[in-house]
């Protein structure tokens, strides 16, 4: 692979030349802070090496952000470029770029650390864990993301970014179609995360299998950890086949095969199985933790237990084996035959029936229950109208001759993003909302945080209503421009609308953010919702061992029964008598140094530099070597420095 | 995680100090640790097999492209891939030797048994090496056809999980040498033997797909 790098693009065009000064001007920024403030130390020692899942959480949740502000502001330029006909805003190279970022940072690095934000800030605290199974694959899973989300976005910067959509199909993404080094980056980016996504898969599965607190049992688990637990097993039974469809697509690019190619046997269609086996029951992974979400949210906000809890878990179950026979759903049209489309045109809308019984359990849980209309809530009450008509175009999709009329039309982009945004986005807001005081210690400011969701949730249908329309019109995906004159100018401009006032709505997301820094009230209880589950009987942020003695679980929402006088809350306090020194894992900056390796190998591959593949190589067996002869790897935290945090914060019994 | 009444001195050596938490159990199992990595090990094998079914199911998809170039009848022999499969059983074998010798706490007889494997493993790849090496000498290479891609690829990525495997096994030999067995060095010795196991019986797999079913 000798892809030739765009080098002159990188002065001649302004939104580029833009973007390398604004790069470089914060990166400046960053490095005279940190050196001013004397912050590097603290950098490394408190965040780069740590292996604590909170931390690990919250850069995540920061990463996630990040990248929803980058996926975010592609999606804009797009809306502009689409606003009225025959806009040269974007030429059409520039808008394919746009397209494709916009699609595979919202799903890999947006939605995929998003989930990963929730599952590392409340799984072991709901189940009663000091930590994850495996720490320190923790922490590299974490860096494996972050590093390869780092390539993907540099390569807008350097050598131009990938345009061969965010599905990437060949024959369009071979060499000799796309022969710039963007569909490397985008391959390798994909392959480097892909690592960190199936070690957080068996980590959490391990973690919830085996590490949960004396008499939680299996249906005494928050529904969230079981809807993390269901995600999981996708994790592990998905994300091989992407792993398989990139290396195969880069073998094809790299060494001349011919697995996808045209020419000489190969067959594209196998690339595009072997994605969307992956790609669609991606999707059940990003929408099940928040499926699982909005169970804890709605049932604390309205006080009631969860309806129907175990049709829930048998719903969430369900969905996940289900899930995994639905994909040809995405190609219908490419001629698989008519008892195939119709198997996968039933199995798809079956699962319509598990996700149905979910949202009328959730409706009976707000049935008659106390409703406190808090931030959290709203996203998910907000949730409910959204997914239902989202659900509801889905099951039109889902009729394999209709789907002929809206395959890659406008209401397909409008049916995944009522979706995805309607149910990932709102699900993980939802949780942030929630579990904001737990991870900082302080609660977010509700007025700011009321005009975000007024603006994020009206920008949304005025965003994506009129798409469905547009479909029926005709519009499909991924065109960059149209002319006047065909009844699309109107909606597509009030789409645009759609897309600033939702664009608004993040603006005074991070100003609630910001202000509520510096301006939050405090969470002097550790438990502000009045919460139900284990982590609200932590203080606000929790020490970083958790729980300084395991509580025995006696019950489901063990929590609020103390709380309700039905148990007792003394077993969620520390007794002085009975704390003994705590098992811990060490800190390392492994993790982030084996995956700086993985960055230069991904790079180095990107633009076929051997030298720096055989160097990075070189690194990453010299990391893992070291990492087999390290015996020395915990250590406990003494009774006293236990004795001595638990009593400042007034919890030591006895 | 686990707690004890004593925290353990600092030690940073294998061979000190290792707090076992279920004594009666079987070595590799005796640490909280230990019996979580097993289990990790499993669930990851299954992701493992998953990334080898796909790359089988491309291979039987993509079997009969050979756009007219050379077929598995005519590249396979059949003498030199029934060798292969007899040498990887074989290192199942001692591969398992290893661990029951670990079980009677025997650690020379650990060590030699899993030097017995990494030879017979560096033999196996020695073999594939060569077939590799006359095939594209034949002009048989992953560039030829959609066919040879997807026998380069599923066998080579087998081959490449097998060299991993015996770089692997030399640094556990190393570690068993210098520390001898107890739990942490047991459980290590225990996953890597999973892992050969796995790579059998997905050889297995290899053998009557790829070319059982190639030269009929």
């Amino acid at each position: 692979m000798n892809p030739i790098p765009h080098w002159g693009i990188f002065i001649t065009e302004p939104m580029i030349l833009g973007s390398d000064v604004m790069i470089v001007l914060v990166s400046v920024a960053i490095v005279f802070a940190l050196t001013k403030f004397r912050k590097w130390g603290w950098l490394w020692r408190e965040w780069l090496t740590t292996v604590d899942h909170k931390k690990i959480g919250i850069m995540y949740l920061i990463a996630a952000l990040l990248m929803l502000f980058r996926g975010g502001v592609d999606a804009e330029l797009m809306r502009t470029q689409l606003a009225l006909p025959n806009m040269t805003f974007l030429d059409a190279e520039h808008y394919d770029e746009i397209f494709t970022t916009h699609g595979t940072i919202m799903i890999l690095f947006m939605a995929m650390p998003f989930i990963f934000a929730m599952f590392n800030i409340a799984v072991p605290l709901q189940i009663g864990a000091r930590d994850v199974a495996y720490p320190y694959l923790n922490a590299i899973s974490f860096w494996m993301f972050f590093l390869g989300a780092l390539l993907l976005n540099i390569s807008f910067v350097i050598g131009g970014s990938p345009d061969a959509g965010w599905t990437s199909y060949p024959p369009l993404s071979e060499l000799g179609f796309s022969n710039g080094p963007g569909e490397n980056y985008y391959l390798l980016a994909l392959s480097i995360s892909g690592i960190g996504s199936i070690a957080t898969g068996i980590n959490f599965l391990v973690t919830i299998l085996k590490m949960r607190a004396p008499g939680m049992t299996l249906w005494r688990m928050p529904l969230f950890t079981w809807s993390v637990l269901a995600a999981c097993i996708l994790i592990l039974f998905a994300f091989p086949a992407l792993t398989v469809a990139l290396a195969l697509l880069l073998l094809d690019r790299a060494l001349g095969a011919h697995f996808f190619t045209i020419l000489h046997g190969g067959d594209p269609m196998m690339f595009i199985n072997l994605f969307w086996i992956w790609g669609h029951p991606e999707v059940y992974i990003v929408i099940l933790p928040a499926f699982g979400i909005f169970s804890e949210v709605i049932s604390t906000f309205s006080k009631k237990a969860t309806f129907g809890y175990g049709s829930m878990v048998f719903a969430l179950m369900a969905i996940s084996i289900v899930g995994f026979l639905t994909w040809v759903h995405h190609f219908f049209t490419m001629g698989s035959g008519a008892d195939v489309n119709t198997f996968f045109a039933i199995a798809t809308m079956v699962i319509a029936i598990p996700t149905g019984v979910k949202v009328f359990n959730w409706l009976f849980t707000m049935y008659r229950g106390r409703i406190r209309m808090s931030l959290p809530m709203m996203w998910a009450i907000a949730f409910i109208p959204c997914f239902a008509i989202g659900g509801a175009t889905g099951v039109m999709l889902a009729v394999a001759p209709a789907d002929y009329q809206y395959h890659n039309s406008y209401f397909l982009i409008a049916h995944f993003h009522q979706v995805l945004i309607g149910g990932t986005v709102f699900g993980m807001l939802a949780g942030m909302y929630y579990w904001w005081p737990k991870m900082f210690g302080f609660l977010l400011n509700e007025r700011l945080g009321r005009w975000a969701f007024w603006f994020f949730n009206i920008g949304f249908y005025v965003c994506f209503l009129p798409q469905y329309a547009l479909g029926f019109m005709g519009m499909t995906r991924r065109i960059y421009t149209y002319p006047s004159g065909l009844g699309w100018t109107v909606p597509n401009f009030i789409s645009t609308i759609g897309a600033y006032l939702m664009g608004i709505g993040f603006v005074f997301m991070v100003w609630q953010i910001i202000y509520s820094i510096k301006y939050g009230e405090r969470d002097l209880t550790g438990d502000p919702w009045d919460g139900r589950t284990l982590e609200w009987s932590l203080p606000s942020p929790a020490p970083h061992y958790n729980f300084a003695t395991i509580p025995t679980i006696q019950g489901r929402d063990a929590w609020w029964l103390a709380k309700q006088g039905e148990l007792s809350k003394a077993d969620f306090l520390p007794a002085k008598d009975e704390l003994k020194p705590i098992h811990m894992p060490k800190n390392s900056g492994r993790p982030f140094i084996l995956s700086l390796w993985f960055f230069v190998l991904g790079l180095g591959l990107t633009f076929g530099v051997v030298p720096m593949d055989v160097i990075a190589g070189i690194g990453i067996a010299y990391c893992l070597f070291r990492r087999s002869f390290e015996y020395d790897t915990d250590y406990y935290i003494p009774v006293d420095e236990v004795i001595h945090t638990e009593s400042a914060l007034g919890r030591l019994q006895g | 995680m686990t707690t004890t009444a004593h925290a353990p001195a600092e030690n940073h050596h294998g061979a000190g100090h290792i707090h076992v938490d279920y004594p009666d159990r079987p070595v590799e199992y005796q640490t909280e640790d230990g019996a979580l990595k097993i289990l990790g090990f499993w669930v990851f094998l299954a992701t493992d097999l998953i990334l080898f079914s796909c790359l089988f199911a491309t291979f039987i998809v993509l079997r009969s492209h050979v756009d007219g170039g050379p077929t598995g009848k005519e590249l396979f022999d059949i003498p030199s891939f029934v060798a292969e499969t007899f040498i990887l059983l074989t290192s199942s074998f001692t591969g398992g030797l290893a661990t029951f010798e670990m079980h009677r706490d025997k650690r020379n007889r650990v060590v030699g048994w899993l030097i017995v494997t990494v030879l017979l493993g560096l033999s196996f790849v020695g073999l594939e090496v060569k077939e590799f090496v006359h095939m594209a000498m034949d002009g048989a290479t992953l560039q030829r056809s959609a066919f040879l891609s997807a026998f380069f690829t599923l066998v080579g990525t087998h081959g490449c999980h097998v060299s991993l495997g015996i770089l692997w096994m030399t640094g556990i030999i190393i570690q068993l040498v210098r520390f001898g067995i107890n739990p942490i060095t047991a459980r290590k010795v225990f996953i890597v033997n999973m892992y050969w196991h796995f790579l059998d019986v997905v050889w297995v797999f290899l053998f009557t797909v790829v070319y059982l079913m190639g030269v009929m």
